[in-house]
């Protein structure tokens, strides 16, 4: 069974729409962030119009529809990535905040000058900034999983750096640049082995792949809404229960308390411990949406489209004279496609494409020291997602033509 | 749209007339755009009298940045660094003779900003010295 991506594309207002000179948007940049079907759209509109109210306390009907609204999203979203109770899945704004949220409350009360913390050269800088702090902070130290020319994790020098005793190992499970999917239950199987505890950072690999958690083994596992159909502004941070129990609280304020005191507070029960304030009520429901979304047009079907394009997208992007891939083979990766246009730097590239309605990104894509691994400032990047056709691909090849004629 | 790409713009991009260093010089500065990795220096011989008597940028970017830095170049040069204090953003566009998004004029104005901050002698090119 294929996903019939025309039925798809219909669920998505968005794609309809043209540029001011009057072409057909070509979205191309999934990956930094996903379109949003009218479920999801509908689903947060839905609870503005009928059931907006404080959650948690209120006894009133809408306080009383607001909490099972947000509450049963989380119950979906644990489902979705097979997290064994919805109390593991604490909800945080975005993938960066998920992560913050372990170098402040789990590393700040369990690692001191000395210890290391094991990333790799592919991370998105939200996943090497929050530990240069701690760096900065604590005198922890760092060490980086090398990529190598191919853009896969080099495992031989994981293992040499496991003989170090890490405390901790944070790698992302899918890279946004090269788009490897990395073998994360491997990695974090070899990380328990030698003591450490693992955080996967999975904003791109959620929205594109059948995550779970447990078969992984996996400590703590970030992701972002917003990549995944969802709404911006939400995410998620998935903990294994004891791990989150013994955590100090992060942010303090309303909901995350059992009790106050005038000069004492008793933290509240998981997931609420980490959850201080109004949280983003709407926008957890459209999360659950999302997650509605995906699972009834079914995982392996997303991932299966998302690897035909992509495979496509690399041999036809491999014709061009002077474009140089950046990645593995598409057996290796999701649906990324990083390049360079020799002569052309990628924001003229980027802003060619514009022209005729197609939208790619430009830039180092937050991930800066992979860029500088590479020996280049920048790249280009196309990417796909369960909506993405293959005209689409004909298109940007096709404006690529054009790029390269322009600076001839 | 296709005016961005102007011929004078594409053209100074692949043939800049003043791309290069300077050795010796009396003003370099150098630094990035935090966006997208572009880099320039840009090196200044300045005479007794306080006038530009040549300058030269190098370093990496798109055809905007890199055609603003040798178009700002060619401007400068025999000027008196008491008026290239006062460069600011329109003349950048009208060099260019342009109009650009928020986004694209980060790229274009990188150029001045360097130039601006080595000529006052500051530590960072920044964004409020174009405005």
């Amino acid at each position: 069974m294929t996903l019939n991506v025309n039925e798809i594309r219909k669920d998505f207002p968005i794609l309809e729409r043209t540029t001011a000179s009057g072409s057909r948007i070509v979205y191309l940049d999934s990956t930094a962030t996903s379109q949003k079907p009218v479920q999801v759209i509908e689903a947060m509109n839905e609870y503005y119009r009928r059931s907006n109210a404080n959650i948690h306390r209120g006894v009133h009907t809408l306080a009383e529809e607001a909490t099972a609204m947000y509450e049963g999203a989380r119950e979906r979203i644990a489902k979705f990535i097979n997290a064994a109770a919805p109390r593991e899945i604490i909800y945080t704004r975005n993938t960066t905040e998920s992560i913050n949220l372990v170098a402040y409350s789990w590393a700040r009360a369990n690692l001191k000058a000395g210890d290391l913390v094991i990333l790799t050269e592919m991370e998105h800088h939200s996943n090497l900034v929050p530990w240069h702090m701690l760096q900065a902070e604590r005198g922890i130290e760092l060490e980086f999983i090398p990529v190598t020319e191919d853009g896969l994790l080099d495992l031989d020098a994981y293992k040499a750096l496991l003989t170090r005793t890490p405390k901790l190992v944070s790698f992302t499970h899918m890279s946004n640049v090269l788009g490897t999917v990395n073998p994360a239950g491997e990695i974090i199987r070899l990380a328990h082995a030698a003591g450490a505890l693992t955080l996967v950072d999975g904003a791109q690999s959620v929205p594109h792949l059948q995550v779970d958690v447990q078969a992984l083994d996996a400590d703590f596992y970030a992701f972002s809404a917003h990549k995944m159909c969802g709404p911006t502004g939400i995410g998620a941070l998935y903990g294994r229960t004891a791990l989150l129990e013994s955590m100090p609280p992060f942010l303090g304020g309303g909901d995350m308390i059992k009790e106050v005191k005038l000069r004492s507070f008793r933290a509240n029960s998981l997931p609420h411990k980490f959850e201080a304030g109004t949280p983003a009520i709407a926008e957890a429901i459209g999360f659950g949406a999302a997650v509605d979304y995906l699972t009834a047009v079914g995982m392996e079907k997303i991932a299966a489209h998302e690897h035909a394009i992509t495979e496509y997208a690399l041999d036809r992007l491999e014709e061009i004279p002077g474009v140089k891939l950046f990645g593995p083979p598409a057996d290796k990766k999701g649906g990324v496609a990083a390049f360079t246009l020799e002569g052309v730097h990628p924001h003229d590239v980027a802003q060619i494409l514009d022209q005729d309605g197609i939208a790619v990104r430009a830039g180092h894509h937050c991930a800066q020291p992979l860029h500088e691994k590479f020996g280049i400032p920048a790249t280009s990047r196309a990417s796909f997602y369960l909506y993405s056709t293959k005209e689409e691909v004909d298109l940007l090849v096709t404006g690529l033509y054009k790029v390269k004629e322009m600076f001839g | 749209m296709d005016d961005l790409y102007r011929e004078v713009i594409i053209e100074h991009y692949k043939n800049p007339s003043y791309r290069g260093k300077l050795d010796p010089h009396d003003i370099s500065f150098a630094d990035n755009n935090p966006l997208c990795g572009d880099h320039i220096q840009i090196d200044l011989q300045v005479d007794a009298n306080g006038v530009v008597a040549d300058a030269r940028f190098d370093g990496h970017g798109c055809a905007i940045s890199q055609a603003s830095a040798d178009l700002l170049m060619e401007t400068i040069i025999g000027k008196p660094l008491q008026e290239v204090k006062h460069l600011n953003k329109q003349d950048v566009l009208d060099m260019l003779g342009i109009d650009l998004g928020p986004v694209r004029l980060k790229c274009a104005l990188l150029s001045l900003k360097v130039l601006k901050a080595g000529v006052y002698g500051l530590g960072e090119a920044s964004d409020s010295l174009v405005e």
